[in-house]
This record gives C-alpha cells, structure tokens and sequence, in this order.
C-alpha cells in the first residue's frame, strides 16, 4: 500500500533546492531583503543562510501538512514526543498489544469508510458487531450453563448444557462464521434498501437499526455473555503465527507472557480485508461508481450509474466488515457478548475514519488514511491507559487530542484548496 | 457629467499569472456600462475588484471624486455600490423583507420592527412592479421575480452603482423584458450600472457606452455608437469570426434513430411525438416551462412517463432507465452541468470515464483496465480540444465553462453513441467556445448520428438546426422544416399567438 498514487500528494524537492527557488522566485527574501530595510548586519552571509533554512523548513512542514501520509507522520511524531515521559510504551509486550487493538477496530472502520466516500453514514456497525457476535456464540459454544442462560429464549432451540447448534458438528466452524457473515450482510441490506429505495436519510435509517438490534442482541441473551466458544474460533482472535522472544533462553521454557505476538491471525484477516477494500474502490469499476456517487449523484445517475444497486451494496459490505470486526472481538474476549458494540465504540470507528481524512460529506476517502487514522486512535488510547488516568481524564484528553486533529485537517483543506 | 466611478491602472495578480493588466475605465453617472470579454477575460476580477471582494495589486479607484478602497465588501456597500449575481444571494428560507433588511433590521425595543420593514418593503416592491407580499418566502417566487428582490435591497440600500453580472442566465423571455424594463427606469431615475452579458444583443440595446475586456486588458472602450456586434465579438476574441455557426457538412439520411410517439405524462408533456433521423440536427425551441427539458428526461428515462412509446435504432425501450438508453446508444447533456452533468471535484479522465466504466473493465470482478482507459479518454480530450493540463489530476472544477461542457461531451462520447440529446449546451459559455460546440454538434451529426437540439435560444438553432419543433404548454404546437427559419413565425407559435390552434 506504500506505492499508493494520489494526486494531493506533492513532489517533495530536496530542503536545499527548494530554498534556493523560493528566495529566486520571492526576490525580496533573503540576503536582498535586511540590504534594502538598510539594517545594519553584521555578516550577511549568515543571513542568507539562515532565511534558505528557515524558508526549507517552511516549505517541508508545509509538504508534510499536505502529504497523505500527514496522519502516520502524526502519528510517529506523537510517539516520539511521548517517548521519554513513557518509557513502557516501547516496550515489546506494549507494542505487540497495541498492535492487537489495531486489526478489529480497522476491519471495522474500512466499512465505515466505504459508507462515507458514497456521502452515507453507518450508525450499526456497533450493533451488528455485538449481535453477530451473539449469533456466532450461540451457534457455536461448545457447552452453556443453565445458570445464566436458562432464562433466554434461545436456551433449548439453539443452545443448551451441550452447546449450540454447531458445536460438534463437522465444519461447523465455517458454517458457523458464515451464518455471522449472512446476518450481518442481511441487516446492511436492509439498511441500503432503506436508504436507496426508500429515500430515508441514512442518519435515520443506521440509527434505528442501531437501536433496534442492540435491543435485539441483549433480548436474545438476556444481557448474558455466551461463553465457552471452541478454540478454533478464539485462534481467530489471538492466534500467533510469528511471535517475538527478547531475552535469554536460560530455562527450557518460556514464560508465555514474555513471547510477543507480532504476526496473527487477525492482523491476517484485518490487512487481507483492508487491502481488497483498497483494490475494490480504486481498481474496480465498482469502486469508481462509489466515488462517482459520492460526489454528484445526479451525474452519477445520469451516466448509467446503478445508483441504488450500489448503495445497497455498499450498505452491505459496511455490515460484513463490522461482522469481521465482530469475530476479532468476540474471539479475543471469548464469549459472545450483545453489548460488545457499544458506549464509544462507534464514535471510535467514525473518529478513526474522518482522523485519517475520509469526507463526511463523500467522495473523497481511501483505506490507506483510515489504516493511519485507526493507528493514531489505538495509540492515542494506549498512552492514555499508560499515563494512569481516570476514564474521565482519558475521555476529556482524547476530546482535545481530536479537535486538535481536526483542526489540522480543516488547515490542511484549506490549503488544499488554495491550490499550489 | 462627471464620472461616477473612476477606475486607474489597476493591475491584479494571482499566483504571478495577470489577472488584469493596467486597467482604467471610467463609468459615468447616470449611465450604463456593457462590460464585456470572453470566460477568463478579467470581467468578474474587475467588478470583484470594485466590489471590494478582491483587493488590486496595484492601481487606484475613486467613486464620486472620493477614493474608493475597499477592504471587504462590506465597504463597497457602505460606497454604494451593489452587486445583482448570476446566482442570487438570496436566503430562500426567509421572506422577502427580511431579505431585504438582513444586515440592519430596524429595531423597537430590542425587537425587529416587523411593521417598519414590511411597509417599507412594500413601497420598494411597488416601486419595482413586483407583486408579491413582503412576507412571502424567497422559496415561492420565480427567478425573475427573486432578481427584483435583489434589486429592491440595492436600492433600499440606496446604491448609487448597481453591478448586473449575467442577470438573465435563468429568466425566461417575458421576465427578462421586464429586467430591461426595470433597468431603464432605474437609469431614468440617475442610478449608474454595469451590465456584463454574454448576450451581445442585450449588450446592444441596453448600454450607453462598451468596455471590452481580453486577456486582462481593455481592448475597447467607448459609447454605445461606435460598436456593432461583428466589432465587439471581434474585439472580444482577438481575431475576425467570420461566421457565427460552422456550414453543416453532412445532411440527414431517411433512417429514424430515435422514435417517440404519443408521450404523455400528466402536468408535463401531452401527446408529444417525434422522429430523429441519422445525421439530422432537430431543434427544440420553447419558452422556458414549456416542457422542453422535461422532454428531454422523459425520452432519456430519467423520468417516467404515463404513456407513450420510446424507440431508439428500432429497439424500443420498456422498463425505461437511464443505464437502458446508454445501452442502446443514447447520450444526454443536461442543461445544468455543475448539478447533472459534472463530478466538479473529480479529475477530468474520471468524468470522462463515467459513462463507459464497464467497457473498460474485465469480468468477473468488473477491474478497470486503467491505461486502456486513460488512453481512451486522453483521445477524446486531444479530440476535442479541451484545454487542460494533466487530464488525470485536474479537477473539472478548475476548467472554463467551455471546456466543461467539452469534458460532458467527452464523456458521452467515449460510449460511442448514436442519439444525443443536447440541453442548453451552449448555456454560460462565451463566444468563442460556442463555436466549437456547433461544431463539435455538426461533426457528429456528418458522422451519422442523430442530435436533439434543445434550446432557448432561438438564433443558435436557427444557425445549426435542419427541423426546429417549437414546445409550448407541455405540447409540440408546430415544426418548422424550411430554410431559412422565420423567427418571428417560430417566436408566435412559441407564444401561442399563431393561427394553428
């Protein structure tokens, strides 16, 4: 994803040469300048030198503002400056759980970020992570207890002291994710269908399903967890393929805490995701048909586009991604849980997306920026944890550290758009 | 009599491109002032300039003797001087006296005084000859109508130099009458104006004296009775044009490629048939709420219809969508290119591409051959001449209007139809763009394609069409097929006022 071509993106001439061409083109710059205002200067030269720097530095930060990659150098700068007032946060074991947090919330958010470029907005992805994550679980489980969920009406049908319907079963596991992906795609469907066919304001539309299926998903279970889910399911979550050992290899076993999972499951199914998104909206005709929409639709329509085909679509890829989010969470927690999708979550899902500067208003988002804005939330939350701070404090902290983002960004457009 | 506005070498840069170039114009009181100049001329910088919108870079002004520097628009209005824009700047939310008295609502106790404003609203409509409460919403009145209201703030504001830029653009024939009307009246009474047209006949009939505008300088300056029409185009574009429309080089065949007969839909269109032939240029004339482009999207599926058949090469069309008219070869440029026709903030390549994706792309997965594409569309830019630099990264939005309503030709092109439906096509593009569209239109009409002519001027159709149908009242009342056209037969059947009943 690092050879991604766009044309915001400008060439970055050398600190050096760029100077040279801005006190060139300016005139009054530089050495010619403090001459003119006859200040009296003691060595010109110095003088000279100074303003190329400065103009350089000028004209790099400018560059880095306007690159696509504003967010990751964010992001790394963030990092460094946090640094040596938090050690711990390089630390392996650190790192490696960060980096865990990173995989559900992307899968997640490149649905989102699919939804916005079509001027749309989805408000159930945070439902439809908690109930699938419940359909799956209920399938599943290789065993119930009739303690906490005798009270449910799936107790009996779907589940029981044995498990769920597929517990046992051979290839039950895939059919299992399967009827989570079906779920899933099902309520998207009928929210595109809503919102493409029925004209409803996809505001309106998300939101109600949010409502309504959250309530759904705590009926089901009775606001219970669904535990016991088979280990080939939780591999999904937290698998390790390629794992870190820093230290000396004293004893004959190590301790699992000190092995730091670099490459896993997740990040395998959350990057393979991400990246056929990617190849979706910029090499398909599909993906052109999403920016055409989100940008004019009435043009859109006009030139053939099958306009409320796609936003269905759409609406229905944005469900299957928060249904992949909702495996990843439900894996790692290990249990199926109704409310997995809620409180902050979406806000985070959203935030992450427009951070890494996908438009709410459409036409204009790409994968790439909501992988670099999803690293700069997890981060963010992480040296939050790190510095001790009450969930208020954490709140109150990412509040500001978001509108000094977005703040950035409303720079960043703007000089954008003033064109150079 | 003394010059109200005095304009002195103004020079105006952008970027270090010259917007303007030593530009000095005087405009004196009580008089109007045609200002005139193809799309990037300088005419919007220089009225923008006076209207303190943006500052010169070198150059002085005075209004009344006194000097003239606005820092934001808000001075040019203290000045008096007001701005009529070819898109109003009206709030369509609120009525017309709270237009009217937006930046300075009188005051009783705190309050606004409703009374105050709705009584001195209506004496500025009486005054104007618009009948319309002062408390109906700018939503309910017509352009025309919604043009007076602006012209009611300026003069309640009491502008001594009221700035017309393209007033007519969205009238029809009877409301710019009574614009004209209206801005004569205003010249009887001393106020002094600025009319910018790309309607040199209006121009011609209005103003007292020209100022022309090309490249940033002003090539032509003087009363109205030392310029003609051929002198002002000629002065505008820099060269001699010849002719106003291209000679036709093809001519139309027997063999119908597009059919319609008995479309009705209730309110819109009644009983309205018509044949298009290969190599053929129909024009269709009428009155703005005729039901011309209504037509129009009835025919190319953007609309429904109740009734009424649809053929196109013989294929009729059921289950009408606009994506089943492409297929069967049919193109259509809307009348409204920023809202219908163009991605504004897209690149050019990616507009042009939008009709054609699917030929451009590989099964099953439907991926884009991007370089086949790419190349496809740079023909088609190279073809029609479009004046751009990199087609990839440009946004449309930076293009003059000509050049956007190419990019639309373009990308229709690229689908290698057979019909084209042509609304407005010459509609916010000056003079010298106008030509290559007729051209562009007669080239494809020699190729052997079929080319619906839509338009509300007359002239244009006259000059590029074989057949001209005239529209009125949602019916074809009459069509026109001998040459040369009679446009004063052509207006009265438009007008209804002809013995056909």
């Amino acid at each position: 994803m690092a050879t991604e071509r766009d044309p915001r993106r400008k060439p970055r001439p050398p600190a050096e040469a760029a100077g040279h061409r801005q006190n060139g083109g300016m005139g009054d710059d530089g050495a010619a300048a403090p001459a003119a205002r006859g200040a009296p200067r003691a060595d010109p030269n110095r003088q000279f030198s100074t303003g190329i720097i400065a103009t350089a530095i000028a004209m790099r930060g400018r560059n880095i503002l306007l690159s696509e990659y504003f967010v990751l150098y964010l992001t790394t700068a963030y990092f460094i400056v946090l640094l040596p007032f938090l050690p711990v946060l390089s630390t392996p074991a650190n790192l490696s759980n960060t980096l865990s947090n990173v995989w559900p919330l992307l899968a997640v958010a490149v649905g989102q970020t699919v939804v916005l470029t079509v001027a749309g907005i989805d408000l159930s992805q945070g439902s439809v992570v908690g109930l699938t994550s419940v359909v799956g679980a209920m399938l599943l489980a290789t065993a119930a207890s009739a303690d906490v969920l005798s009270g449910s009406p799936i107790w009996g049908v779907i589940i029981a002291e044995g498990g769920g319907l597929l517990s046992g079963v051979s290839f039950g596991l895939p059919v299992g994710i399967l009827a989570m992906l079906v779920a899933g795609a099902a309520i998207g469907m009928w929210n595109g269908i809503a919102i493409a066919y029925f004209r409803m304001p996809p505001f309106m539309v998300t939101l109600v399903s949010m409502i309504a299926f959250s309530a759904f998903a705590i009926y089901l279970t009775q606001s219970e967890n669904i535990r016991h889910l088979p280990e080939s399911y939780i591999a999904l979550g937290k698998g390790d393929i390629i794992s870190l050992y820093f230290g000396e290899q004293a004893e004959s076993r190590i301790p699992r805490r000190q092995i730091h999972a670099l490459v896993t499951y997740p990040m395998i199914i959350s990057v393979s995701l991400a990246v056929a998104v990617h190849l979706l909206l910029s090499r398909t005709v599909f993906g052109r048909q999403v920016y055409a929409i989100g940008t004019n639709r009435k043009a859109a329509e006009i030139s053939g586009v099958p306009v409320r085909r796609v936003i269905v679509l759409v609406f229905m890829l944005s469900s299957v991604c928060a249904t992949i989010g909702g495996i990843l969470y439900s894996a790692r927690l290990e249990a199926g849980r109704p409310t997995l999708g809620e409180g902050t979550f979406l806000l985070d899902v959203i935030g992450a997306t427009v951070i890494g500067g996908t438009s709410l208003f459409g036409g204009k988002g790409k994968v790439i920026w909501t992988f670099f804005g999803v690293l700069f939330f997890v981060l963010l939350s992480n040296t939050l944890n790190l510095m001790n701070l009450s969930s208020f404090h954490i709140d109150m902290v990412k509040g500001a550290v978001i509108l000094s983002a977005a703040l950035l960004d409303v720079t960043r457009t703007r000089l954008l758009a003033g064109g150079r | 009599m003394a010059a109200l506005l005095e304009i002195e070498r103004i020079d105006k840069t952008f970027f270090g491109a010259h917007a303007l170039t030593d530009v000095s114009l005087d405009v004196e009181e009580g008089t109007i002032v045609g200002l005139i100049g193809e799309n990037g001329a300088g005419k919007s910088t220089l009225v923008n300039i006076v209207g303190g919108v943006v500052t010169p870079s070198r150059g002085t002004m005075r209004i009344g003797g006194q000097p003239h520097v606005p820092r934001s628009a808000a001075d040019a209005t203290r000045a008096g001087i007001a701005f009529i824009h070819q898109e109003l700047n009206l709030f369509t939310n609120l009525t017309v006296a709270e237009n009217i008295f937006i930046d300075d609502f009188p005051r009783r106790g705190g309050l606004i005084d409703r009374g105050a404003i709705r009584r001195r609203t209506a004496e500025l409509l009486d005054a104007l000859d618009l009948e319309a409460s002062p408390d109906t919403l700018i939503d309910e009145l017509s352009p025309g109508e919604r043009q007076l209201v602006e012209i009611a703030k300026a003069l309640h504001r009491d502008a001594r130099l009221i700035i017309f830029d393209e007033p007519t653009t969205s009238l029809t024939t009877r409301e710019t009458e009574k614009l004209f009307a209206t801005i004569e009246r205003l010249r009887g009474q001393g106020k002094t104006m600025i009319y910018i047209s790309h309607i040199l006949a209006d121009v011609m009939n209005l103003a007292d004296a020209i100022a022309v505008l090309r490249d940033g300088k002003v090539v032509g300056h003087g009363p109205i009775a030392e310029f003609d029409i051929p002198k002002m185009i000629r002065l505008m574009i820099g060269r001699e044009l010849k002719q106003l429309f291209p000679d036709r080089t093809g001519t139309p065949t027997d063999a119908v490629v597009l059919e319609a007969s008995g479309i009705s839909q209730p309110g819109i269109v009644k009983d309205v048939s018509l044949e298009l032939r290969r190599g053929e240029i129909l024009g269709l004339f009428g009155l703005m709420g005729s039901g011309r482009s209504e037509l129009a999207r009835i025919l190319f599926g953007l609309d429904e219809r109740a009734e009424g058949e649809i053929a196109v090469n013989g294929q009729p069309l059921t289950r009408h969508t606009p994506s089943g008219s492409i297929r069967n070869g049919m193109a259509f440029v809307t009348e409204n290119r920023r809202e219908e026709g163009l991605m504004m903030e897209a690149a050019i390549a990616d507009n042009i591409a939008l009709v054609s994706l699917n030929d451009y792309a590989r099964t099953p997965l439907r991926i884009l051959d991007q370089d086949r594409l790419i190349g496809a569309a740079t023909a088609i830019a190279g073809d029609l001449k479009i004046k751009a630099g990199d087609i990839r990264r440009q946004a449309s939005k930076s293009l003059s209007g000509g050049n956007q309503q190419k990019v639309v030709v373009g990308k229709w092109l690229l689908s290698e139809p057979t019909v084209f439906i042509l609304d407005e096509p010459t509609r916010g593009v000056d003079v010298g763009s106008k030509y290559e569209i007729y051209a562009i239109a007669d080239q494809l009409a020699a190729a052997g394609n079929g080319i619906l002519f839509i338009s509300s001027e007359l002239g244009e159709l006259m000059g590029m069409c074989d057949r001209i149908l005239v529209m009125s009242q949602g019916e074809i009342r009459r069509g026109f097929a001998d040459r040369p056209f009679v446009e004063e037969d052509i207006l009265r059947s438009a007008f209804r006022e002809d013995a056909e009943a």
